[in-house]
């Protein structure tokens, strides 16, 4: 209370020192931390997830088959347990490397035959709709069992480490009217756009931050919001076109920055402002 | 072919040989950055205002890119020269406009999104990376602080004309700067620069007060 006279009084005069602009910040965060604490008791991913299960679990598409009884997410037929936290990794069935989102969406349309363009028109949960769509669902059911383990991209394989380092060249590519890379935001320590921290994904401490509670809650709108949607959003940003859904672009960037996050704990669907 | 033209043309020729010249000597990857030009090619589609022309590296961009923005000395001269050249300050010769407008334009940052609405006016971006005034709490760090930037560097013809033409095209002055080209690209107008330039030199702005 102290604290937001003194900056009123300081706005007011004019005379702000930086300090105090650290201050009101700190506020910010403390009372966005103690929300977050809060809610995450009854986190609101739940709810996601509980979709996500039942549509895990349910004979569906074309082939009428369930993914429980069709999908290897890497750790055998229908097993979901530390299966987020492990990917990207390399499916041979696919011949390619995939995140979570993509795998589930290669599950699908190959085992149940749902028509890639179909998930792809409209993939991420809008501000105005009520419910997620289905893979945002799934990915969130599959993303909770890997909570509280470390994450583990294998970049011992070779195809793996390819997309890592694919994925850091195309970090450093810089285009657009506005001349950006992602790292031009994401590429150093201890910047911020406004108030916003960013992340250094190239760096163990900042790739953490960067793949941490994803998939999201967003607090403002009440959606569910995947990493794939993170990462569309900063290209929108960026001032580039826009990335195809679950291409190998995504997947390249979520290789690297998740594989730089190696070894720290995932703490599952987070919550986000 | 006229005169302008050929030396646009031994430009361009000239730019390219740097380029490659640089090509053999950069420290990335060639497979892996291969890859991803590659990749990026053909996994974006076109939205909005954001076509894939987006996506083509100019000049610029490109030995940036490849050199992890740390081209040559040499070629890194020659190149901002080049950038220089494509400055075009005002006829009149006055720099500094209406600071309040420059500062309003430092507030937003909409625009060539694929969800704005195409064309002009489009924001100044200013505030995403540099703190400005000091009534502005909320500010990026991107950039270097320019609080009081006219006060500490003076307001000088040529300071003016500095900060004009930096804005208009930062990669006369640092080839690979982080910031944007914004007259250069046609984001901002002759105008609009003013007012910025007012709102970083002129006394009255409450940047140097």
């Amino acid at each position: 209370m102290k604290n937001t006279i003194s900056i009123g009084i300081a706005l007011m005069l004019g005379v702000l020192p930086p300090l105090t602009f650290a201050q009101e910040k700190d506020a910010t965060e403390a009372e966005f931390e103690k929300f977050r604490t809060e809610m995450e008791d009854s986190n609101p991913a739940e709810l996601f997830e509980m979709k996500g299960e039942d549509i895990w679990n349910e004979k569906r598409g074309p082939k009428n088959v369930s993914l429980a009884e069709s999908c290897d997410l890497g750790k055998g037929v229908g097993v979901v347990k530390g299966a987020y936290a492990a990917m990207p990794r390399y499916f041979a069935d696919a011949g390619a490397v995939m995140d979570a989102e993509r795998r589930i969406v290669w599950c699908m349309v190959e085992k149940q035959g749902f028509n890639f363009d179909d998930i792809a028109k409209k993939p991420f949960q809008g501000r105005n709709d009520t419910s997620a769509p289905d893979i945002t669902n799934l990915v969130t059911y599959v993303a909770m069992h890997s909570k509280g383990m470390p994450f583990a991209v294998p970049l011992d394989d070779p195809k793996v480490k390819d997309a890592y380092l694919t994925g850091k060249e195309i970090t450093k590519y810089r285009a657009g009217p506005y001349d950006f890379s992602c790292n031009t935001c994401h590429g150093v320590d201890g910047k911020r756009i406004r108030m916003q921290n960013l992340p250094n994904i190239s760096t163990a401490a900042g790739a953490i931050k960067g793949v941490q509670g994803w998939p999201g809650y967003r607090m403002t709108g009440g959606i569910m919001l995947t990493h794939q949607w993170r990462i569309n959003d900063c290209f929108r940003q960026q001032r580039f076109p826009e990335p195809r859904y679950a291409s190998e672009v995504i997947t390249d960037i979520l290789t690297y920055m998740t594989g730089n996050a190696n070894g720290q704990i995932y703490n599952g669907p987070g919550i986000k402002r | 072919m006229n005169t302008k033209a050929i030396t646009l043309a031994a430009s361009v020729s000239l730019t390219a040989a740097l380029i490659a010249g640089a090509c053999t000597t950069a420290m990335v990857a060639p497979d892996h950055h291969a890859r991803a030009l590659e990749i990026i090619k053909r996994d974006f589609k076109p939205r909005g205002q954001a076509g894939l022309d987006r996506l083509d590296a100019d000049p610029v961009q490109a030995i940036c890119n490849r050199t992890d923005n740390t081209p040559p000395v040499s070629i890194a001269h020659q190149m901002q020269n080049e950038q220089l050249a494509t400055v075009a300050y005002p006829a009149d010769g006055v720099l500094m406009g209406d600071w309040k407008k420059g500062e309003k334009l430092a507030q937003s940052g909409k625009g060539f999104t694929w969800k704005d609405k195409p064309g002009l006016p489009v924001g100044g971006n200013c505030y995403n990376c540099h703190q400005i005034s000091p009534k502005e709490l909320s500010f990026g760090t991107i950039g270097p602080s320019l609080f009081q930037i006219g006060k500490i560097r003076g307001n000088t013809p040529e300071m003016q004309k500095y900060v004009y033409g930096k804005i208009y095209n930062s990669k006369a002055f640092n080839l690979c700067s982080e910031m944007p080209r914004f007259g250069h690209i046609g984001a901002l107008d002759s105008d609009q620069i003013k007012d910025l330039v007012a709102l970083l030199l002129d006394p009255e702005s409450p940047v140097n007060k």
